[in-house]
């Protein structure tokens, strides 16, 4: 685009800048993707009005350089960003910026309309500048959503990796969803951690909410066993379901380094065992001894 | 410090290693200590390595080669104190370091080994998790 053309686009702006701002903001309220309930009339004129100062502003200094636009992008994405979180969607999000074609041409055809050739390089220039700012509104919008759900990610990490005391000595690691690279480290560290805590020796591991279970995950496991050996823990891998019994085997993983145990119940009964605890039901209400459930 | 000390106890003999370890120290620490063995015919050997924050392929392997030669000179060998990021980092390099016994500090590993010895524990209740 060159100068000149952006110069006149800057000029008519100047000129009808209160007109279009109004036409352009009485559009948006009308428009099928106005979103009453998350930005209210007053916040939208504001935006609009600054919008279009910045625009003017940038149309007038243009020189076909990007950076004449940074302006324009860092209000947009301010913008972009907000509503993202606020739960717009992207194309209500885009028409922000569509919207102001109309306008904007209504005033360009009043102001050069006997020229049509004018007119047609015109409304060429200001379309190509507003679809492109229009595409980096979305663009934000994505990697803002994308940014959204990595957090998420992260916090369900956290989430479902608890390591929880079953018994003196004893732990639990009830694993929920799949095991993957990045899980299995975050599962290792806050076992060790656990283990070097409370001094631990038997590990439960708890994997009735694992899905499936293939060779990455078999391994990921023993990875995980072999660690927590080395600090000097034994680990007990329980809630082996029928089908996942059936796969291992099927894959011909070897878990005969590790005690594996069907149920969270056997495993921490044997875990008992192994520490020289003891669980007996009181005989009966005359009994003294303590029972230890 | 060219050489880790190795201490004699009753009958186990015990090596803390505070610096980083490099090969040369490592070499020696083998020779010394089967020379050791040998010398006071210890039947236990307590490897204290809660210090040792730095580990590569050459001490995992140097850890299980004098865990094996102990054996061969028939004494029982655990490895304490070992620091989660170590754990780690020796899982990731593939050294599980099967057949070395472990415990987590230096109280459990003096259990461990009295039980390896058919001898009853000396702390009551203190379990150390025998891996064979």
């Amino acid at each position: 685009m060159s100068q000149k053309t952006m110069m006149r686009l800057a000029t008519i702006l100047e000129r009808h800048e209160k007109d279009v701002l109004n036409e352009w903001v009485d559009q948006q309220l009308a428009a099928v993707t106005r979103r009453r309930d998350l930005v209210n009339d007053q916040e939208l004129r504001e935006h609009s009005r600054r919008f279009l100062a910045i625009f003017r502003q940038a149309a007038q200094n243009d020189s076909g350089a990007d950076a004449d636009w940074a302006e324009a992008r860092a209000f947009l994405e301010d913008l972009s960003r907000t509503r993202a979180r606020q739960g717009f969607s992207p194309s209500e999000t885009a028409m922000f910026v569509f919207s102001l074609k109309q306008p904007l041409f209504a005033r360009l055809r009043q102001e050069i309309g006997r020229d049509p050739d004018a007119l047609g390089d015109e409304m060429w220039n200001a379309s190509v500048v507003l679809d492109r700012l229009g595409l980096y509104t979305t663009e934000v919008y994505q990697k803002s959503r994308e940014e959204v759900i990595v957090h998420q990610q992260r916090e369900m990490l956290e989430l479902s990796t608890p390591v929880v005391q079953l018994w003196q000595g004893v732990l639990g690691l009830p694993l929920i969803g799949t095991l993957d690279s990045a899980r299995t480290q975050v599962v290792m560290e806050n076992l060790l951690r656990s283990i070097v805590e409370t001094g631990a020796t038997i590990a439960v591991i708890d994997i009735t909410g694992v899905p499936t279970v293939d060779t990455l995950v078999a391994q990921h496991l023993l990875k995980t066993v072999a660690a927590a050996r080395l600090m000097g823990a034994d680990c007990i891998i329980s809630g082996i379901r029928p089908q996942i019994a059936q796969t291992i085997v099927h894959l011909g993983v070897d878990l005969n380094a590790v005690t594996t145990k069907a149920t969270l119940a056997d495993a921490f009964a044997i875990a008992l065992q192994r520490t020289g605890f003891a669980v007996t039901r009181a005989a009966s209400a005359r009994s003294a001894s303590p029972a230890k459930n | 410090m060219d050489r880790i000390p190795i201490i004699k106890m009753a009958e186990f003999l015990l090596v803390s290693i505070q610096v980083d370890m490099h090969d040369k120290l490592a070499l020696t620490l083998q020779d010394d200590l089967t020379n050791q063995i040998v010398k006071s015919r210890a039947r236990g050997v307590l490897i204290d390595i809660s210090s040792l924050e730095i580990v590569d392929s050459f001490i995992g392997r140097m850890l299980a080669n004098i865990a094996a030669m102990s054996r061969v000179l028939d004494a029982a060998t655990v490895v304490v104190g070992m620091r989660p990021a170590v754990a780690i980092t020796l899982v990731e390099l593939g050294m599980s370091l099967t057949g070395v016994r472990t415990a987590l500090n230096v109280e459990r590993g003096m259990d461990l080994l009295r039980d390896a010895l058919g001898e009853p524990a000396a702390v009551d209740g203190a379990h150390a998790n025998a891996q064979d």
